[in-house]
């Protein structure tokens, strides 16, 4: 197939990032493509997802970033009418421990000089925000009520609807296989199906992200790691937050947990050391380990029954941050990429911002935001709360 | 109330009567039943309502693989097909989401979960069925370690099920002998090699990246099983059928409903639709009738029935109208079926206008064909674990084919393990194939004109792969080309001066019930015709009147009975003996069961709209959902899935992918331009506690 349409913008994978990236720039009136290798929208990581949103993060940079992808969120099905099961459920990290206390409580201090709305509860007021926590050696834990989730299937699908509405083309089971550069500018991107011409080009491929620069000749540090998920059957509402246990034991990081909106509780957990690579087969060990905590600390939950497993990856930066900037290396060339597992979270913030930046509108608001994530960053520090 | 309490095949064992609740009321239960088995007997169909719209919510596989059956027991939510009744159990039904129980915190938090067990073994045979079972005597024999899991509480798979004499060829697979016995026969068989294990109650939940294999033990116990070859015989599941009011509680698998009335001896219906005239829904019908129920009437799309035709011709003539060229437009009624409205089809198979009948009725079997539950072996060849597959797992078949391929592949497994079993017999491969092969074709019927002696008529003109006629005649009068089964029989006159003595053990033992016995020996004009009848005795006795048929079901006449001979020789298979005029004798071929009211047509049809239609029966999506995203384009399902939930639900996509994949074919879409949603475990779902080795045992539940 001859191609060599051309377009404002093309933004390689049509995911978490990609495709509400699509959606804002095709508001401004761009003509975009969006290229993916599956196919149809968030086959990649999206829909491995398991749909917490939260802005309580310890960075500016994510803070605003999903301040504004929670608004966006929560007031998608009033402005659009689509259901995304949004639902303001908060986040509360435990601690039943001195050590998870002392880390939590040092990052409440940062998060509330950001104005969010978190707050510590001893264990008698987060009894009462999770009625079915193991009071045993509960010491208290975080609350955020403005934080919520929603289904990553129904979002990323009503973006790319509404992206689709207001002329975005799509275009899957397309491999982008290079890039035209003619003097250090990006004229175009090339697929094993056709060509297409554009001067701007947005790398969204999320754990594909590093191989897609790589056909730019830019390195990207972004490595995928794996983490299993899953979903239960559906109950009534028992469970309102998205619960954390930051605690570390043999073989595992952190865990974490909601009740969906559908009445199912999606779980999902760091397995630990990091499975790195690109495998997303499903393991036998991954039920017991995270069964075995989640019971413990609800042990409501021993009857709950799980209904399907899956393995997703998360494109992991050194320091935990995305890389989010033009190259240096190829005008026109932006990376918006190692969302690090929050790329759901990030997207519709993301989108707005990469829009701003191809129409080159950008404020000062979001030069800080887009210096915290620089590709050319010294990736020294590390994110307390992946 | 709705018991089977008497069976012309079944024995109906004593059982202890014990008591539970339904709704806070007394609900009487017969000891080691499932609970499905007891709230039908009990007349109740409908276990719940649907969190989503309201839908009634009732029996649908009754073989654990959907949650259609989930009612609440002692606050638990569980399948009422697989979950055994306990005395005191409080029952409800569960309408919408139901309630997570909540357990003590405080206690909960100090039970000490024990870590997962792991087993290594060298063959994992996931299904006890034919297959399952004969591969494992194969293993067995020469002392190969073998764990064979069963998800059911008794080994034989649908065997148990099958009350009819097996087709197939006598030496390799048992034929003549009625299924529930052969699978009796194979357990004991199994149950003697001291290697082999038999894990019962027991479910493979998934095939994992590791090549280990998550089982659920007796419901409670979670072992990770590392084989070093997997062996899938875990049989078939049942297609569905798309139509309006196809989510009904009362509509529902041929399988099922052996499942409720052969194994829980229940009677399920007053009256029965049958959807479906291959040979699981003719079998089906034989198995209602003989269970005490009337059956309306049979629709097959096609214009011949696509079973065998011995099956086909003995519902006929018992009753049964069988309509082919004819589909279902609609079960009716909102939380039972009242009713089922058909329609003639043309050459492209949609239904003639004019042509919509509709039958009183409350249950609809949907026999339309099966599927492989093959996941398993999927995924191990996908993970690159040693894995075959048999019996129906591999290739939709009869069940003799089942038992002769579950050979094959035992010693295919352990030529796998390196052990020398030879070279394996082209002759067992032949056979395989030949006890797999379709219905070959028809001869016509050439009614033998003798009218002197005594003499078997043979009413069996399609080939098919059976051959237990040939084996009994003591003077060897019955013959078949002997290098290949499927060919049809015939009687020799005579053999070494030698000819019929009239024995009738040809007559008895036919599956097909399509052997007759002429004698005219006493009375020329008026010559005794013995006829097979697999019904009670007491059905028939000397003195009665009864309408004789022919091959076909078309009536002959009305004659009289003469005997009524039930012997222990003939293994429950009557034979009617008749006096009937020279003129038909020859012609005669079976005895109406069934008055030809039953079968009577409402006065005028019922009509129910289209939106109706139910794909996935989970998370009640309906066509009009899916067949939208087609239109707009919509070629994968996982986008599909991701807008609608279509397969998102409990049965794990099982019920309606092949439905999905119908709509796209009904809007016109090349299968190649379909991408399907990924297999993912778990195939079953199990609790946290489970997983996380706590068992159930702390709060009582799951004990037997």
């Amino acid at each position: 197939m001859v191609g060599n349409k051309s377009y404002d913008v093309v933004i390689v994978g049509a995911g978490s990032v990609g495709a509400p990236a699509a959606l804002s720039l095709a508001e401004t009136g761009l003509r975009v493509l969006v290229i993916d290798q599956y196919p149809s929208v968030g086959q990649g990581s999206n829909k491995r997802a398991i749909g917490g949103l939260r802005a309580t993060h310890s960075d500016p940079a994510k803070i605003r970033l999903c301040l504004r992808s929670l608004e966006i969120f929560s007031t998608w099905q009033e402005r659009f009418g689509d259901k995304i099961e949004w639902r303001k459920g908060g986040y509360s990290f435990v601690a039943y421990r001195g050590e998870e206390e002392r880390t939590l409580k040092e990052l409440l201090v940062v998060q509330k000089n950001y104005g969010l709305n978190i707050d510590w509860l001893d264990a008698k007021a987060l009894l009462g925000v999770i009625p079915d926590l193991n009071p045993e050696s509960l010491i208290g834990g975080t609350f955020s009520p403005d934080d919520g989730h929603a289904s990553p299937l129904l979002a990323i699908h009503a973006f790319y609807s509404r992206a689709k509405k207001l002329g975005a083309e799509f275009r899957f089971q397309e491999r982008v296989t290079g890039y035209d550069i003619d003097g250090g500018q990006i004229r175009g991107v090339r697929t094993d199906k056709g060509a297409y011409a554009a001067a701007v080009v947005v790398n969204a491929a999320g754990p594909w992200g590093a191989e897609m620069a790589a056909l730019a000749g830019i390195d990207v540090p972004v490595r995928p790691d794996s983490h299993e998920g899953a979903v239960t059957e559906a109950v009534a509402r028992f469970l309102e937050p998205m619960v954390v246990d930051i605690r570390p034991v043999a073989g595992s990081a952190n865990y974490y947990f909601y009740q969906h909106d559908t009445g199912q509780v999606i779980f999902c957990i760091t397995p630990s050391p990091s499975i790195w690579g690109m495998d997303v087969r499903e393991t036998s060990s991954f039920l017991p380990m995270v069964a075995r905590r989640m019971v413990e600390l609800i042990p409501r939950l021993k009857n709950l029954r799980v209904r399907r497993t899956w393995r997703g990856l998360y494109p992991m930066t050194p320091d935990g941050f995305p890389i989010v900037g033009w190259t240096r290396e190829l005008k026109g060339y932006m990376l918006a990429v190692g969302m690090c597992g929050q790329g759901f979270m990030l997207g519709p913030g993301l989108g707005e911002l990469l829009a701003r930046m191809v129409l080159g509108t950008t404020d000062e608001k979001d030069r800080q935001t887009l210096s915290y994530l620089s590709p050319y960053r010294e990736f020294k520090g590390q994110e307390k709360l992946k | 109330m709705y018991r089977i309490e008497q069976h012309p095949i079944l024995p109906i064992p004593a059982r202890k009567s014990i008591s539970l609740t339904w709704k806070g009321g007394p609900l009487e239960a017969l000891e080691g039943e499932t609970l499905s088995a007891a709230l039908f007997a009990a007349g109740i169909r409908v276990f719940g309502h649907h969190a989503k719209d309201g839908a009634a919510q009732g029996i649908f596989c009754a073989n654990g693989q959907c949650a259609q059956c989930l009612v609440l027991a002692d606050g638990i939510p569980v399948k009422s097909c697989m979950e055994l009744v306990r005395p005191g159990m409080r029952v409800e039904p569960v309408e919408g989401l139901p309630e997570l129980p909540s357990v003590d915190a405080a206690v909960a938090g100090t039970a000490k979960p024990r870590p997962v067990e792991t087993l290594h073994v060298p063959v994992l045979v996931i299904g006890g069925g034919p297959a399952g079972l004969s591969a494992g005597i194969e293993l067995g024999k020469r002392g190969i370690e073998t764990l064979i899991i069963d998800d059911k509480h008794r080994l034989g798979g649908k065997l148990v099920l099958q009350t009819h004499r097996f087709f197939g060829s006598i030496e390799a697979v048992y034929a003549g002998t009625r299924g529930i016995d052969i699978a009796t026969r194979l357990e004991h068989e199994v149950r003697a090699f001291p290697h082999v294990r038999v894990w019962l109650q027991s479910a493979a939940l998934a095939v994992y990246s590791d090549k280990t294999v998550g089982v659920l033990v007796e419901g409670r116990r979670y072992v990770l099983v590392k084989p070093d070859v997997l062996l899938t015989t875990a049989g078939a599941r049942e297609k569905n059928l798309a139509f309006p009011g196809n989510t009904l509680p009362g509509v529902y698998g041929a399988g099922a409903f052996q499942t409720l009335v052969n194994r829980d001896l229940v009677k399920p219906t007053g009256r029965l639709f049958i959807v479906g005239g291959g040979n699981v829904g003719l079998i089906a019908g034989y198995h209602a009738l003989q269970a005490g129920i009337s059956v309306v009437g049979l629709v097959e799309i096609l214009a011949e029935c696509g079973g065998y035709k011995v099956h086909r011709d003995k519902l006929a003539r018992l009753g049964v109208p069988i309509y082919t060229s004819h589909t279902v437009l609609s079960a009716n009624g909102t939380d039972a079926v009242g009713s089922v409205t058909i329609a003639r089809v043309d050459a492209r198979f949609k239904p003639v206008a004019g042509t919509e009948r509709s039958f009183d009725c409350d249950t609809v079997l949907i026999a339309v064909g099966l599927d492989p539950v093959n996941e398993f072996h999927e995924k191990a060849r996908e993970f690159g674990l040693p894995s075959f597959a048999a019996g129906d797992a591999e290739e939709i078949a009869e069940a003799s084919a089942a038992i002769f391929s579950g050979k094959i592949r035992g010693l295919e497994v352990a030529r796998a393990l390196g052990h020398d079993v030879g070279e394996i017999s082209p002759d067992w491969y032949r056979t395989a194939d030949i006890l797999k092969s379709h219905p070959g074709k028809t001869t016509p019927e050439q009614t033998p004109a003798d009218a002197a002696g005594v003499f078997p008529v043979i009413h069996c003109h399609q080939e098919i792969p059976c051959d237990p006629c040939t084996g009994v005649c003591p003077n060897d009068l019955i013959e078949m080309d002997e290098t290949d089964i499927r060919l049809l029989p015939s009687f020799v006159g005579e053999k070494s001066g030698k000819g019929c003595t009239g024995c009738e053990k040809c007559v008895a033992i036919c599956p097909g019930l399509a052997i007759t016995l002429v004698d005219y020996r006493k009375d020329a004009d008026f010559p005794t015709v013995a006829i097979p009848f697999e019904f009670l005795k007491d059905t028939l006795k000397a003195g009665d009147t009864v309408t004789v048929e022919d091959t076909l079901g078309n009536a002959l006449g009305r004659v009289e009975v003469g005997a009524v001979k039930a012997i222990k020789a003939n293994d429950r298979t009557v034979i009617v003996k008749v006096r009937a005029p020279r003129e038909y004798a020859n012609k005669i071929a079976g005895i109406r069961v069934q008055p030809a009211e039953v079968g009577e047509p409402l006065g005028r049809y019922v009509e129910r709209t289209a939106e109706d239609t139910v794909i996935c029966r989970c998370e009640r999506v309906t066509a009009g959902d899916i067949r939208k995203l087609i239109r707009e384009g919509v070629r994968d399902i996982n986008e599909i899935k991701s807008v609608t939930r279509a397969s998102m639900g409990s049965c794990g996509a099982k019920t309606c992918t092949p439905l999905i994949h119908r709509l796209f074919r009904e809007e016109g879409v090349p299968e190649s331009e379909i991408v399907d949603q990924p297999k993912r475990p778990l195939f079953l779902e199990v609790s946290l506690g489970v997983f996380a080795g706590l068992g159930q045992e702390e709060d009582g539940h799951g004990r037997e």
